[in-house]
């Protein structure tokens, strides 16, 4: 047989989604084509969409399970908005992301899934590769099960089922073809993962090697392209998705500290990866603590951190309720501990694994009393690293609770990472007060500090300093309960003082494009990559358009109100129903307006684009 | 100086806060608060590793009137800030003060977990079967047809057995006393100190103000040893004033006897605080159908979370080196950018 001939089409990025039911291990084929990717040298943006059932009835439309992957020769910031090609398992996952597909892509279908029965489960009247509607795509109908089966046949010991699990890296294969691709990263990977089932490994290497083959040998395949390595800093790469870094960035404060990590949590969708990461870094002192409820995992960090250690939890918004008391509490004693709150669809139980933004003022108002609280917003998966880091150095300065808005869309989405020297990143200076012998008047543990208005960090174990802190109102200095009109407004003041405060300590707000003029978008959080794609793109077309991402949102970086006065136009992206454009009205009584979606998915960058054109006309 | 070297015996009065205590005169809560500072210098620790986190509640207050490191939190949650404290400095002796409320209803859920983890705790339970502080409602522990002001035709509910939950949530020390008799709550606090692991003690408490005939004669220095039974590992449970009670073992239900013609010494259940199984059955007894049990139930040896904790953590640095920061950074496929 001779091969066909080949063509090469150099492209600068491609958006590729990987589309099945939820048992069709469509995430892990996803993760391993990025991986592949990003050692290559593209730079990479990956969007996992997943349901919240572990398994979903499968062929359902609800059941599909989607990975999305951007990677380019050049820099990208968003998993894209319209993927150019297509991996549909099933009817299903055909029918959910053909509306973003864009118009003329590559659309590669198990066509032995496209059963009666699946057709109907998915809500598709006639089989949408008989009929007209896939006409405006190029359509790779494959049987994929029955040539994996093929490709298979010869392994003894797995039964037809098993080997059906492989189909996923069937498909792999293929598109490493497609893309010219090494699949070194992933046989390497499935040696490791399968030390000990030597049969798998070699199921799923044959399925990949004979995906690839096809591709080699089908005449419809012959079109190829490539996407050069990115021309990305100098330095190591990994790929790092913001659970991953946020719990990097928290070990990392830890040790900057010279103290144990203690992480009190409970388990709850989006965070848990961050549990899960740091449980395995029990050499590094982590000490993680899964707690009966979001109540007790809350209490013990202000436990923890009065014992004297970087005290942690994670959670969601539905967590953030139920730990608003305790979060109080700390907020009370006014004891450093950092909460990294990873946002997903509300109200109630909501949208378990979809991006919202919509617990800004939960966590800025959501206690009883007035009750201050410093809040960091990551804007990209890399960055939680930054923030976890920024978070902790805060709450040791403020001596306080700081809040970490990270979201569903940081936290599972990934990123090429230019690994830090951790001998290059500052420590953290605390300062618990020395043990004290008889003479020196008694210990003051609200005596504050001038200059941040923290007050000291006393640990037990410190001789001579034996206090007790407490919920109830409280005198300044002694911190005896006091229902004295005047030291509640004083402490009431100094507690909301020292957040204030922590301005001195934050850097000032950046702005990407002109300084002055007509539009200023104003955005905070995971959407950053879309906003500041749009703002670049409506700049390149000769458009007066800036943007501020604010990653500190209490307080303000200090020039922010004079920033915002700048523009005629203040528009404030956000993910939720307007809520950090509330903020701003009501701080700064500035007219600003509000774009906003409330789809538990992140804002596309033509969404975006449409929004500043709309905003300049 | 030469004094430095010889550590100074502390005294109750090192436990005194300077804090006016503003409980009820008569109030229960007066006679813990005293036994526990005289407990305190002899339990083996320094002053300032000793801790004291509460909830909320009249019993609650008693962190302000110790001159130790303390905490008075919120509502039922004392034992999370308790576990998070503990798991951060081993070292520390912390204690638990709650009440049948912030224990046994608010904090409900933690007093189960906490049980069962075994982190190095004590926790001491006043259990005065009402509300104080809120004015008298009844409590999780109030008796079925107890007539509060919030049920003035007789409580519905089936009331809580604080013992009987405590061991079936798996802890391992269960024990109980009485404010009033002091000798006994002092030496069952000792104990409680001494054990390692989470020890739980309930003091029947005396609300003088909202529940005060709550414990009746256990509370009256002239009847309460016919009622009490004091459990003391290794002997013959036998009670009364004169010597002259028992509980025997018919077939599974335990029985008061005479000690007499038809009764010796020899008939009666002899107390063993290793036994889950007999403890089980002590503790489904209740006063005032049953005279009250006093002392050690149950007691356990057995590693506390934070050893394991600890010792995973050290195992966890010898397999793989003490966490290095770059190293962790690059525990993942890397690919380099010249
Ligand atoms: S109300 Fe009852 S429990 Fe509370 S202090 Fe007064 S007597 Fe003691």
């Amino acid at each position: 047989m001779t091969k066909p001939t080949q063509t090469f089409e150099e492209v600068e990025s491609v958006i590729i989604r990987f589309a099945g039911d939820s048992g069709d291990g469509m995430q892990l084929t996803g993760t391993q084509f990025t991986n592949a990717a990003a050692v290559f040298g593209n730079d990479i943006s990956t969007m996992p969409d997943y349901p919240s059932e572990i398994r979903a009835p499968a062929g359902t439309l609800a059941g599909v399970s989607g990975f999305q992957v951007n990677l380019s020769s050049h820099d990208v910031l968003t998993p894209g908005d319209a993927p150019q090609v297509l991996v549909a398992m099933n009817p299903a996952a055909l029918k959910v992301s053909l509306p973003d597909m864009e118009s003329g892509g590559i659309i590669i279908v198990n066509t032995d899934a496209f059963t009666r029965s699946n057709l109907k489960k998915a809500g598709y009247e006639s089989n949408p590769l008989e009929d007209e509607s896939l006409s405006g795509f190029q359509v790779y109908p494959i049987p994929l099960t029955t040539v994996n089966r093929e490709a298979l046949a010869d392994i003894e010991g797995l039964s037809s089922k098993e080997k059906d699990r492989s189909q996923n890296f069937f498909a792999l294969g293929i598109v490493f073809w497609m893309f010219d691709r090494q699949m070194e990263t992933t046989t390497n990977w499935l040696k490791k993962k399968f030390a000990k089932r030597p049969i798998v490994i070699e199921a799923n290497s044959k399925a990949l090697l004979a995906g690839y083959h096809l591709g080699e040998t089908l005449e419809a395949f012959q079109r190829r392209y490539r996407i050069r390595p990115a021309s990305l800093a100098k330095g190591t790469y990994r790929k790092v998705t913001g659970n991953q870094a946020t719990a990097m960035g928290l070990v990392t404060a830890a040790r900057k500290m010279g103290k144990p990590l203690f992480y009190g949590t409970y388990p709850i969708t989006p965070a848990s990866d961050i549990l899960h990461a740091l449980a395995a870094l029990r050499h590094c002192d982590v000490r993680t603590f899964q707690a009966e409820d979001e109540i007790a995992a809350m209490g013990s960090v202000v436990g923890a951190s009065f014992g004297g250690a970087l005290a942690v939890t994670g959670t969601s918004g539905p967590g953030i309720a139920l730990k608003s008391e305790a979060m109080n509490l700390g907020i009370m004693l006014e004891l450093p501990m950092v909460i990294v709150d990873v946002q997903r669809g509300g109200p109630s139980t909501g949208l378990p694994t979809k991006v919202e933004q919509s617990d800004l003022l939960q966590v800025m108002y959501g206690r009883n009393g007035e009750s201050p609280i410093a809040v960091l917003s990551p804007q990209s998966p890399s960055d939680c690293f930054d923030i976890a880091y920024e978070a902790c150095r805060l709450a040791v300065r403020a001596m306080s609770p700081v809040a970490i808005l990270s979201d569903g869309f940081l936290a599972n989405s990934s990123e090429p990472w230019l690994i830090p020297d951790a001998d290059d990143i500052a420590p953290i200076e605390v300062n618990h007060p020395p043990a004290r012998t008889n003479g020196e008047g008694p210990f003051l543990p609200y005596k504050r500090d001038p200059e941040t208005l923290a007050r000291p960090w006393a640990i037990p174990g410190t001789k001579g300093l034996e206090h007790r802190l407490g919920g109830l109102a409280k005198a300044p200095e002694t911190g005896n309960v006091s229902y004295f009109p005047e030291h509640h407004e004083q402490m009431t003041a100094e507690r909301a003082g020292k957040i204030a405060r922590l301005a001195d300590a934050i850097p000032e707000q950046e702005v990407f494009g002109p300084e002055e003029g007509e539009l200023l978008m104003v955005s905070w959080g995971g959407t950053y990559g879309a906003v500041h794609t749009a703002v670049a793109n409506a700049q390149a077309e000769g458009k007066s358009v800036a943007h501020a991402h604010v990653r500190y949102l209490n307080p303000f970086p200090k020039n922010f109100e004079a920033l915002l006065k700048k523009y005629k136009k203040v528009v404030v992206a956000e993910l939720n129903g307007g809520q950090l454009a509330f903020l701003i009205r009501g701080k700064f009584a500035l007219d600003v307006q509000s774009f906003t979606k409330i789809q538990g998915q992140p804002f596309k960058i033509s969404e975006v684009a449409a929004q500043i054109e709309e905003a300049l006309s | 100086m030469t004094t430095a070297n010889i550590p100074l015996k502390l005294t109750r009065k090192d436990f005194v806060s300077d804090q006016t205590v503003r409980w009820c005169p008569g109030c229960g809560d007066y006679s813990i608060l005293a036994q526990i500072q005289k407990t305190l210098p002899d339990i083996g620790y320094k002053k300032e590793d000793i801790v004291f986190i509460s909830g909320i509640g009249c019993s609650s207050r008693f962190p302000y009137y110790m001159d130790t490191y303390g905490i008075h939190s919120i509502h039922g949650r004392a034992p999370t800030l308790a576990s998070g404290l503990a798991i951060t400095n081993p070292n520390l002796s912390v204690w638990v003060i709650t009440g049948d409320g912030d224990g046994l209803s608010i904090g409900g859920n933690h007093f189960i977990h906490t049980m069962r983890r075994n982190i190095n705790l004590n926790v001491v339970l006043f259990n005065n079967r009402i509300y104080g502080l809120t004015k008298g409602q009844y409590s999780p522990t109030s008796r079925t047809g107890a007539k509060t002001k919030s049920s003035p035709m007789g409580s519905i509910e089936q009331p809580v057995n604080p013992v009987a939950l405590a061991l079936s949530s798996g802890a391992t020390f269960v024990s109980r006393s009485l404010d009033a008799h002091t000798k006994h709550l002092g030496e069952t606090l000792a104990k409680a100190a001494a054990h390692k692991g989470t020890s739980f003690v309930e003091v029947f408490q005396n609300c003088v103000i909202f529940n005060p005939n709550e414990w009746g004669p256990l509370e009256d220095r002239r009847q309460r040893d016919d009622h009490i039974i004091y459990l003391e590992h290794g002997k013959p449970m036998v009670f009364g004033k004169n010597h002259d009670k028992g509980i025997r073992l018919n077939g599974f239900m335990p029985e008061v006897v005479q000690l007499g013609d038809e009764f010796s010494v020899d008939d009666l259940i002899v107390h063993d605080e290793t036994s889950k199984q007999l403890a089980y059955t002590l503790s489904s007894l209740e006063y005032p159908d049953f005279p009250a049990f006093m002392g050690v139930l149950y007691q356990e040896e057995k590693p506390t979370y934070t050893e394991v904790l600890m010792d995973q953590i050290h195992t966890a640095q010898e397999t793989k080196g003490v966490g290095d920061l770059n190293t962790l950074y690059r525990s993942a496929d890397l690919w380099t950018v010249a």
